[in-house]
């Protein structure tokens, strides 16, 4: 089924949410996810990194890999520009936009080898997709994350108040209530989706 | 074995990763950040805990507005005169370092003293359960008990007691004021370190509005401002108001007050004791607030230790200088 625009993003967004209906990307759903404002911060830094990350790799991919027949050696190339990518954008930003490195500086580097980031440029690849394509799946897949972790530190911070019994507080909490975030957004699959 | 493909990698990635490298390099140097080197002296002198007691967002946020002179230099009151000093030198200033504090709670009303009004099922978070008609506690006004201090206490100088109010540790506390902005009912303060007498009530009601529901709430009965030897009380709000600039820490009103509502934070308190210089003439029975002095006239007077309580007012007014206080510390005769 050929995909427009609108419908990758949706799917992106929804239908095949990185967390929620891929689960990749755990970690930082776990770790960041206990307040709302580090979640909104870290969201900031993986639309940041995912479309740079996009971009970079699919002209990498597209003019150097293939063309040399490189293509097994994707996995050590995207990881070793992304991080080389990140670490130099992190100094631009200190440097000279000094607000946005004080908003989502310490991200930054959090998420530079995170495996949703390298998910992301690897499903550009395995669909096929153009660079405007990988663009908008990048937009589509970065704000279903900001989604699914804004959503889950609201639920957390209300579970850290709610009387709960010790032996599940913290993290086992947080496991269940996120499986049952995934079970609703379950429900999305029946619309249509990448596959 | 095919060994151009192996170069041909061998080339790509080394020479990717060697191209990198070098423009990270070329990076750091030229878009490295200058830091004002005051900055970091300062954050090194800093104690580092982060309290966010000087109103900026940890100690990277102050020692970064001090070097920019935008902050006063002695607003560390967890370091207190030794830092400010280290950071006057290091902006060659002169500082004069802020008074030390400490965080009390000002609310005696525990599960004992204090009944609630409802069974309270809800979140176990101060604040949650204070916006439910302000708390199940019976006393609207005092600790509602479920700990958020403990939560936010940067120092861990907080826990909870057995009768359900907060237990502060005076030798950890830091004086940052993180739980008196925090709690949601305004039960904890910041006293000057070196004082000793502070009410322990919030309660704006009066008379028996507070006997109902606390057993140790103030009645705005007003005695301590009577009793006080230096005028430091004054009734505001059916509440006593002290002033600690004029306060001596005699404890007259600590133990004066009937609801037993200021605490006396002194380890013990010293005995009055009379020397045979004593000339008998009586002033000291008549300032004494305890009666805790007798003696007839013309004869040299004598302490009843157990009525003591070691405020000072006899060696005040003794004419012929006949009394010392000795004993346990709390304060020294010199202070009075």
């Amino acid at each position: 089924m050929k995909l427009n625009p609108g419908q990758i993003f949706l799917a992106a967004f929804l239908v095949n949410n990185i967390i929620l209906m891929r689960f990749i990307g755990l970690c930082p759903f776990f770790g960041v996810s206990t307040s709302v404002s580090t979640s909104i911060g870290m969201s900031a830094a993986v639309l940041f990194v995912m479309l740079l990350a996009s971009w970079v790799s699919w002209v990498l991919y597209h003019a150097m890999l293939l063309p040399l027949g490189l293509v097994f050696l994707r996995t050590a190339v995207f990881i070793l520009v992304i991080a080389a990518l990140v670490q130099f954008v992190e100094m631009f930003l200190k440097r000279y936009i000094r607000n946005l490195y004080s908003a989502m500086g310490i991200y930054l580097p959090l998420i530079t080898t995170n495996c949703a980031i390298l998910a992301v440029t690897f499903f550009n690849i395995n669909y096929n997709f153009n660079l405007l394509q990988a663009t908008v799946f990048a937009l589509g897949t970065a704000a279903g994350f900001a989604l699914a972790i804004i959503l889950f530190a609201a639920i957390r911070e209300r579970l850290d108040d709610a009387p709960i019994s010790p032996a599940f507080k913290g993290y086992p909490i947080a496991f269940i209530g996120a499986a049952l975030v995934s079970l609703a957004f379950m429900g999305f699959t029946a619309l249509f989706g990448i596959s | 074995m095919d060994w151009s493909l192996i170069i041909k990698s061998l080339v790509t990635l080394g020479g990717l990763g060697l191209i990198l490298g070098v423009i990270l390099l070329i990076a750091s140097i030229k878009l490295a950040v200058k830091v004002d080197e005051r900055e970091a002296r300062i954050r090194s002198v800093l104690p580092g805990a982060n309290c966010g007691a000087c109103g900026y967002p940890g100690c990277d946020g102050y020692a970064a507005a001090i070097a920019a002179g935008k902050a006063p230099l002695n607003s560390c009151s967890v370091g207190g005169p030794e830092v400010a000093r280290k950071i006057g030198e290091i902006m060659g200033q002169e500082v004069t370092a802020a008074e030390p504090k400490v965080a009390v709670l000002i609310c005696r009303g525990g599960k004992n003293e204090a009944p609630l009004r409802f069974q309270y099922k809800g979140a176990q978070n101060c604040r949650q359960a204070a916006l439910l008609l302000g708390g199940p506690k019976a006393c609207i006004y005092g600790c509602v008990g479920f700990g958020h201090c403990v939560t936010v206490c940067p120092v861990q100088a907080i826990r909870m007691g057995e009768n359900r109010l907060p237990i502060i540790d005076e030798r950890k506390c830091i004086g940052c004021g993180r739980c008196v902005t925090e709690c949601p009912k305004g039960t904890l303060t910041l006293i000057p370190r070196r004082k000793l007498i502070y009410l322990a009530c919030v309660s704006h009601d009066r008379g028996r509005a507070v006997k109902e529901v606390c057993s140790v709430g103030c009645i705005a009965c007003g005695l301590c401002t009577r009793v006080c030897p230096v005028g430091a009380l004054r009734m505001e709000n059916n509440l006593p108001v002290m002033d600690f600039q004029k306060c001596i820490d005699c404890g007259i009103c600590a133990h004066k007050c009937p609801t037993k509502s200021f605490i006396d934070r002194a380890p013990g308190r010293p005995k009055a004791s009379i020397n045979p210089r004593c000339t008998g003439c009586g002033e000291c029975v008549k300032v004494c607030q305890f009666k805790a002095i007798e003696g007839e006239p013309g004869k040299q007077h004598r302490v009843i230790p157990e009525k003591c309580i070691g405020c000072g007012q006899c060696v005040l007014v003794c004419p012929v200088k006949a009394i010392d206080l000795v004993g346990a510390l709390g304060h020294s005769v010199k202070t009075i």
